[in-house]
């Protein structure tokens, strides 16, 4: 499953995507994450799966353009955080910062 | 020479008239619908007020969201550069401009001379606004004003959940009727669009000095939320919301600008 | 047929119904789903999968009360009682606080299971503006959720956004969209997207004349294609279904259709017995609908215990 956290407004596409069918549970993009948006546990989307899987934090979805824009996802010279620790390659962002900041 | 700079925003119009180093006249009032007729019809009037007509002003720039309408002008420039020329005037140790006006947030990083190194903006969305700060002002039933005043009395901090202006209205109502005290409501309000702004802020990078300009810096319970959320100090120009009419003047002396 | 109770002026009349054919007393396992949106709440009782009673009700200002008004209005013309649920479920925005819900489950997967009941095994695509936000599911034939968007951050493209207009133009919200179709030339669409600037440009037409029916014609184009965006971001699959309080709106449904290139579902019941016995089609008891399913499922499975008292 796709799941697309975050928000879509006027100024653009803010989603913070994570694939769990690829994610594996393990945690390293919550260790990583410098505002600590993300977090690990039962699948509330698909109650039936075993196993965790990573998610935006509720109170965080409404704030992921803000919360993500300092790690420049999509535009910065390395990966976010969270992109580079999680193996499977299971997040990933929309292009919103990348559109709206990566002006350089 | 005499130049004049004419920043046409969504709400609201500045229009400075300058010869060298000398403000001559300034004035502003509301953009309204009728764009090109309000723009001249305040022109005409400041100028008047300075014993000018208009073919005394050599060259005349403008900026803003509406500047295409101010038909009269030789050129415009950028809202960011102009802003960046308005406030390297005044305050030569910036190095990071945020200006916030009705209906469009940005934050600019300047060089020494006035020349805009990076930029962010929060545009299209009122909750990083001062429609933002409006709109609750309605809901709490006090003015822009008053709300500001309260917020820097209040005595206990609560977030405002919502990141939108309308959903934010529905939650201030809420809280009102929780009984919650007005100024602790205006200080939540002033924290959440300091917290946006910040955060716009920060792509750019926060290199001392900060000047906080447009309507917006006029806000005193805003500015000392922003103050707290940053963690620096923020300095703020006397009348913050001509910068932009006031660049567009600079670089109209300079004569650096687009036909 | 449902009968209306109240009717405020910009809003969804409330409604409730039971179903004459079942007894619930014959029934084996009774479970509930009760959706506290932010503006609407939905109770709705299912007897061995089939749908029991239903009460659509405004949501207060306060959560539990909501859910209670919502689940005693669905209880009204019966003789059930809620001590004879074996299991409930809350979902939507208040569903940690429904008093009367042993779990809850997030109204995504909710939506996806309700609507897969309500329109059949063929849906591959849900779109549920609620009150106050926007989400489209992708789901595969038995309703299990393969994506989603959400958005419940900004007021443009939900419930919210259509009421403010609602209230700005003085006109119930479901004559908005008969009405929009009412006009002699197609207006240009609004062009902001934020909610509080496109009101100023609604002032601005209403200042220079537009016809009435014309601005209700741009608004609803430009709702229509918000919704588009948040969708294209998916990708739609036929069967299309839409849900929620904005499926009532062909202002805004019969753009989208036409900006994308798919017509939504007819809004029908699946079950051909529901169908003949002219059981009412409510768009928007999708997430209870979904949320009594799991119930039913959780107990059937064993991962829950029943929590009937009588």
């Amino acid at each position: 499953m796709i799941a697309n956290y975050g928000f879509k407004d006027g100024s653009g596409d803010w989603y913070v995507v994570i694939d769990t069918d690829k994610c594996n549970g393990c945690g390293k993009c919550q260790e990583v994450c410098p505002p600590r948006i993300l977090e690990v546990g039962p699948d509330e989307i698909d109650i039936f799966r075993e196993g965790s899987v990573a998610s935006v934090k509720h109170e965080e979805r409404k704030k992921v353009r803000y919360s993500c824009a300092p790690c420049r996802p999509g535009y910065g010279e390395q990966p976010p955080p969270c992109v580079g620790a999680c193996e499977p390659k299971a997040i990933s962002h929309s292009d919103g910062w990348k559109r709206l900041y990566g002006h350089k | 020479m005499i130049v004049a700079g004419i920043d046409v925003g969504g709400k609201n119009i500045h229009i400075v008239v300058k010869k060298d180093g000398q403000i001559l006249g300034k004035t502003t009032g509301s953009t309204g619908i009728k764009k090109e007729e309000v723009v001249g019809q305040l022109y005409d009037e400041v100028l008047k007020k300075a014993g000018l007509a208009r073919k005394d002003v050599e060259r005349v720039v403008a900026t803003g969201s509406a500047a295409k309408r101010v038909a009269f002008a030789n050129g415009a420039i950028p809202d960011v550069a102009a802003d960046a020329k308005g406030v390297i005037k005044l305050i030569p140790s910036a190095r990071t401009v945020i200006d916030v006006g009705a209906e469009e947030g940005r934050s600019i990083k300047v060089s020494p001379e006035g020349k805009v190194l990076d930029f962010a903006i929060n545009e299209k969305c009122a909750a990083g606004t001062g429609t933002f700060v409006e709109a609750m002002s309605r809901a709490l039933e006090v003015s822009v004003d008053e709300m500001s005043k309260i917020s820097l009395q209040s005595t206990q901090t609560l977030s405002i959940n919502a990141q939108c202006a309308v959903f934010g209205e529905s939650e201030v109502v809420s809280l009102i009727h929780q009984k919650t005290p007005k100024r602790d409501i205006a200080r939540a309000v002033m924290n959440a669009i300091a917290g946006r702004i910040a955060s716009v802020a920060r792509i750019v990078g926060l290199e001392k000095d900060v000047v906080m300009v447009g309507g917006m810096a006029k806000n005193a319970g805003f500015i000392d939320s922003l103050k707290k959320n940053i963690e620096m100090d923020v300095l703020v120009p006397a009348d913050p919301d001509y910068m932009g009419a006031l660049g567009a003047a600079e670089a109209a002396i300079a004569g650096v600008y687009t036909d | 047929m449902a009968e209306v109770k109240t009717q405020e002026f910009w809003r969804w009349p409330e409604t409730n119904w039971v179903n004459p054919d079942i007894d619930w007393k014959n029934g084996k396992l009774i479970t509930a789903g009760v959706d506290v949106g932010s503006v609407s709440t939905q109770a709705v009782i299912m007897v061995d999968g089939e749908l029991y009673a239903y009460g659509n009700t405004r949501t207060g200002s306060d959560s539990p009360n909501s859910a209670r008004k919502g689940m005693g209005f669905a209880l009204e013309k019966s003789d059930i009682k809620i001590d004879n649920i074996d299991y409930c479920i809350g979902t939507g925005y208040g569903r940690v606080n429904v008093p009367m819900a042993q779990q809850s489950i997030t109204e995504i997967s909710c939506h996806a299971r309700g609507a897969n009941f309500m329109y059949g095994p063929e849906v591959r695509t849900v779109m549920d503006m609620g009150g106050q936000d926007c989400k489209a599911i992708n789901v595969d034939g038995r309703g299990k959720v393969l994506n989603f968007i959400m958005n419940d951050k900004c007021a443009a493209g939900t419930g919210r956004g259509m009421e403010v207009f609602a209230d700005l133009i003085r006109v119930p919200v479901w004559e908005i969209g008969p009405r929009s179709f009412q006009i002699s030339k197609q207006p240009p669409v609004i062009s902001s997207t934020c909610v509080v600037f496109a009101k100023s440009e609604v002032v601005g037409l209403l200042e220079s004349g537009m016809p009435e029916n014309e601005i209700m014609a741009a608004y609803c184009s430009a709702m229509a294609h918000r919704i588009m965006e948040l969708l294209n971001r998916l990708g739609v699959k036929e069967k299309f279904v839409i849900t929620g309080g904005i499926a009532k709106n062909e202002g805004v449904v019969k753009r989208l259709e036409k900006e994308l290139g798919i017509k939504t579902a007819e809004r029908v019941w699946y079950k051909k017995e529901y169908i003949d016995r002219k059981y009412p089609f409510d768009t928007q008891l999708a997430g209870g609908i979904g949320a009594a399913l799991f119930g039913q499922a959780l107990l059937k499975m064993g991962n829950a215990k029943s929590a009937r008292k009588a």
